[in-house]
């Protein structure tokens, strides 16, 4: 029979129809050839939902399998709700960053927030207890329109739910760009921790087991989420603000510890959240997983409000629900907890044998369908790529032009920038503090947390460049990769694995596939030559409006591991008379880099070259230097080179510097690749240059801490300034800005 | 000591407090649940901060009214010690345990920072182990933390020496930009009259462990489960 066939509420479905719900005339022959007959309205939603590129990963697959995905501490990678590394002293460390990028533009505070409740929930479904949580946003030019509203309601949004859950958000990143005008990023990454031998998948098993439905009740809010984050925008989108999920931390917070207990009674099979395409995607894909079949009575489900229908029921995004699959026989242990903490616990069906997917809605079977061709063996894609046209001219070497004004004011003109400026008006707004692990939050290198009752830390950072992997795809993605390395090698951490975001445009403009294609080679290459696993991710397409991309924004969010916390060194100058060394050389890159971007309004020519090997000699010495306790100040080189990294240096402490460097003035502005700022006592300078020497990375001593300014002596010209003058135009630059 | 640290729903830094007390100071601790009726037994009784109930209709409203604030009550009119830290202390001042309201914070925006707090008194069971007039630096992390009172009540607090906290510079100074939330009189952290109920928007559990670079919370602690602070703090 076929199913609904007596529902006349049900649309009749036909090519049109399947359109509508982003189905290719392709992918609706293959969906009537799997079935056997036309769909139901409720299965062309499901389907609709699972083979949305946001769920399927259709256009990408084939270029992320060129990640490396293993190593000695990889317990888990891609494909689960979240990577699992192993950390060390019997724990392991669960992480994941995923956009939240259509939403937020939509409607920002609800928009980022629910992005925060989202990653922290496949962070916990896993088992693991969050305990970190950082953001990579990007915004358009701040006089676009509705920017400052976006930027406002983005940074309450995500304020609001990590605060209230009580996880605290200890680093991340914030960029402007005009490609961003029309398509903002919100990009979310947690990570908790778990003991080693505690990880909990989504892999549902063990026919007879009963399915849990738990948390939040069923509205009709997010409907189609997934296929929205599938589409691009253009001037109908203010009217999918209904398509936006609302949340509610405090329930997440409750859900948290119910889980988290409920885990603990050992009658959990699977569990699993319900995030893009709510219940459907949660119970299909651990379906899939499992190689087994399952029986919904979606009518069983809590609703917020009564009359919805099974196809909405299914593809509802209400925020704060679970699905977990239950020891047959133990359901009652874990109702007790879930009641205990006052939330909503209901069986909705149970595992079956076979694999097929059975949907009932008061008595009619809504639904029949196989599920592992609707999920492992969704359709996959090889998309049409080439080369952008413009891309040879834009890459031609640029002029560089000398500094417009002085080298102080110069400086002084970067720092002031929303781009360069700090950070500090945002993670202010952020609690960086619960649950006292926090030994360096925001506003540094690297985040450093304390693995409470160990002598070792954890450390994490968030980067990439939009400017060089629009101008040059594969150095982007690569350099994206070896600076967070950098970042964590700052506080002595060693890698252990990345999560990454990949923010692009229409996957199927062929120029937007190779970028895509070329940032994951660029990644892929330098994650290999650092040795650094991808564990988990997420590719977010369609970032475009009325044809417009983003520039390529493969966010990458690196973890690492600080053998022992004793000798962390910190980003700025920490004492007057410190020895200040610079690792590394400059080539003059000036191609994408802020120094033209930002004061000359040219964004031309191809970004620094990425030497891995250099790289990795530089990293090893780093950590190297670090444990060994030589180290007061590491900080690494990057957006407006040398001066702007001496600047950053000064303000931890407002401590002056006075530096000589054999170089033309305005190569103190260039952003070559693998290099950083350390500075150390005395007495152990020669014993870091020494190190340096065995390590073959080029070191040389470049100056003294002290005193109130900042004096960089070049090849025939001094830039001094007061300290305390420029840390208030990089204090104030966002806030300025923002007309606050 | 035995001590208990209440978990309401929404409670997030209830294992804050928790791992301070048992494995930094090595006391005997419990969770007391937002529905026990009893503090079984515990001498001193912790109110974390977090957001108890989600801070529907107001921080702190609800948690007033669970059971568990019953024998907190009771606790405190038997003169036992009671701690509120950041929503704990909302708590308390709706409970009426403790006077005054905390609004929102003058700017209207969540607040995560370092302040500096001089302590005012050092009489008291939780603060018997700083000096008069001691400068200590705490975190905050909060967005209703604006202390507030009418003139006439807060007179009778100064008066009755009821302000044991209070933001000022990091001198010690008074200085109304380092006064974040904009609370009357830079007040920061209040006790009963009788000196056993404290609240404080700061969180000294969050500066316990010189691991996290600041150790000037945990003298309140040591203060607290010091043999000779088991009895109520005499007036000054």
């Amino acid at each position: 029979m076929s199913p609904a066939a007596g529902q006349a509420q049900e649309p009749r479905v036909d090519a049109e129809l399947a359109r509508a719900h982003g189905l290719s005339a392709e992918e609706y022959d293959r969906l009537r050839a799997l079935l056997g007959r036309e769909p139901s309205f409720t299965e062309l939603g499901i389907t609709s939902a699972l083979w949305s590129e946001h769920c399927s990963y259709k256009s990408s697959k084939v270029y992320l399998r060129e990640f490396p995905v293993s190593g000695p501490h990889v317990l888990q990678g891609p494909g689960e709700n979240a990577g699992v590394v192993d950390v060390g002293h019997g724990w392991v460390a669960v992480f994941k960053m995923e956009s939240h990028n259509h939403p937020s533009f939509i409607e920002p505070y609800q928009g980022a927030a629910t992005g925060v409740g989202g990653i922290l929930r496949d962070v916990f479904t896993m088992g693991a207890r969050p305990i970190a949580c950082m953001d990579s946003l990007r915004f358009g030019r701040l006089e676009a329109p509705r920017m400052r509203h976006l930027v406002d309601g983005v940074v309450r949004g995500i304020g609001d739910y990590g605060n209230c859950v009580g996880i605290p958000t200890v680093g991340g990143e914030t960029g402007f760009h005009p490609s961003y005008d029309g398509n903002i990023l919100v990009n979310a990454f947690a990570l908790g921790i778990a003991r080693r031998e505690r990880i909990f998948r989504a892999k549902m098993g063990g026919p007879g087991n009963p399915i849990l439905y738990v948390g939040s009740r069923t509205g009709r809010d997010g409907i189609h989420g997934a296929t929205m984050a599938s589409e691009a925008f253009d001037e109908e989108s203010e009217k999918k603000r209904p398509t936006v999920q609302v949340g509610d931390p405090f329930t997440e917070k409750v859900l948290l510890e119910a889980c988290l207990e409920a885990m603990r009674t050992g009658a959990i099979v699977a569990i699993q959240d319900m995030g893009a395409a709510g219940l459907t995607s949660s119970t299909f894909e651990m379906a899939g997983r499992g190689s087994t079949g399952m029986r919904l009575d979606v009518d069983r489900v809590p609703l917020r409000e009564p009359g919805l229908t099974p196809y909405e029921i299914l593809l509802s995004e209400s925020q704060e629900r679970m699905v977990v699959v239950a020891q047959k026989g133990r359901e009652e242990e874990l109702v007790r907890v879930f009641r205990r903490w006052g939330l909503e616990v209901v069986n909705i069906g149970e595992v079956v044998a076979g694999g097929r997917a059975r949907v009932v809605w008061r008595g009619e079977t809504v639904a029949d369908m196989p599920i592992r061709p609707l999920t492992e063996d969704a359709p996959v894609y090889q998309r049409p790529v080439a080369e952008p046209r413009d891309l040879q001219a834009r890459q031609a070497p640029p002029e560089v032009p000398p500094p417009p004004a002085s080298l102080a004011e110069t400086l002084r003109r970067l720092l002031a920038t929303p781009e360069l400026g700090s950070k500090e008006w945002i993670w202010r707004q952020y609690d960086h503090t619960v649950r006292t692990n926090t030994v360096q939050g925001p506003g540094g290198d690297a985040a450093v947390l304390l693995l409470k009752g160990t002598p070792a830390g954890l450390a994490m950072t968030s980067d990439v460049n939009p400017v060089y992997c629009a101008l040059d795809p594969r150095r982007g993605g690569a350099q994206a990769v070896v600076e967070a390395a950098r970042n964590l090698a700052c506080v002595g951490a060693e890698p252990v694995g990345l999560t990454d975001c990949l923010n692009f445009g229409s996957p199927e403009n062929p120029e937007i596939a190779w970028q895509f294609r070329e940032c994951v080679r660029g990644m892929a290459e330098a994650c290999r030559g650092l040795g650094v696993p991808v564990v988990s991710g997420n590719v977010s397409f369609y970032n475009e409006t009325d044809g417009r991309a983003i520039h390529p924004t493969p966010t990458v969010a690196m973890v690492g591991v600080i053998p022992n916390l004793g000798n962390v060194p910190e980003p700025g100058f920490a004492r007057a008379g410190d020895r200040v060394l610079l690792l590394g050389l400059d080539a003059r890159e000036f191609g994408g880099s802020a120094y033209l971007r930002l004061l000359f309004g040219v964004e031309q020519g191809r970004p620094p070259a990425v030497d891995l090997a250099a790289e990795a000699r530089l990293q090893e010495l780093l950590r190297h230097l670090a444990y060994e306790g030589l180290l007061r100040t590491a900080h690494d080189l990057a957006e407006g080179g040398l001066a702007v990294a001496l600047a950053e240096a000064c303000f931890g402490r407002g401590l002056g510097a006075r530096i000589t460097v054999p170089m033309a003035p305005t190569a103190l502005f260039s952003e070559s690749q693998a290099r950083a700022l350390v500075a150390t006592s005395p007495a152990v300078a020669d014993r870091v240059l020494e190190a340096a020497e065995d390590a073959g990375v080029p070191a040389r001593q470049v100056g003294e801490v002290g005193g109130e300014r900042l004096e960089i002596h070049a090849d025939g010209d001094a830039l001094i300034a007061g300290v305390a003058d420029l840390r208030a135009a990089w204090a104030t630059a966002l806030p300025r800005a923002l007309g606050l | 000591m035995r001590c208990g640290v209440v978990v309401f729903p929404g409670s997030n830094c209830d294992h804050d407090v928790y791992h301070v007390l048992k494995h930094v100071l090595d006391q005997e601790v419990l969770f007391l649940w937002h529905q026990d009726s009893s503090l079984k037994g515990c001498e001193l009784v912790v109110l974390p901060g977090g957001w108890s109930y989600g801070d529907y209709l107001r921080g702190g409203a609800l948690a007033a009214l669970s059971p568990v604030m019953a024998a907190v009550r009771r606790h405190a009119d038997a003169g036992g010690l009671v701690l509120g830290v950041c929503n704990g202390f909302q708590v308390l001042t709706e409970a009426h345990l403790l006077p005054g309201a905390l609004r929102r914070n003058a700017r209207l925006r969540f607040e995560c920072r370092d302040v500096f707090m001089r302590v005012e008194r050092t009489d008291l069971p939780f603060t018997r182990r700083y000096r008069p007039g001691q400068v200590v630096r705490m975190p905050i992390a909060h967005g209703e933390g604006n202390y507030e009172d009418s003139p006439a009540a807060l007179d009778q607090l100064e008066t009755a020496g009821q302000v044991v906290l209070r933001y000022c510079g990091p001198g010690g100074e008074p200085d109304p930009a380092w006064n974040f939330n904009g609370s009357a009189r830079a007040i920061g952290g209040v006790c009963n009259p009788r000196g056993n109920v404290l609240g404080l928007m700061p969180h000294p559990e969050r500066c316990a462990e010189e691991v996290l670079g600041n150790s000037d919370g945990l003298a309140l602690f040591e203060s607290m489960v010091a043999p000779v602070a088991r009895t109520a703090g005499a007036r000054r």
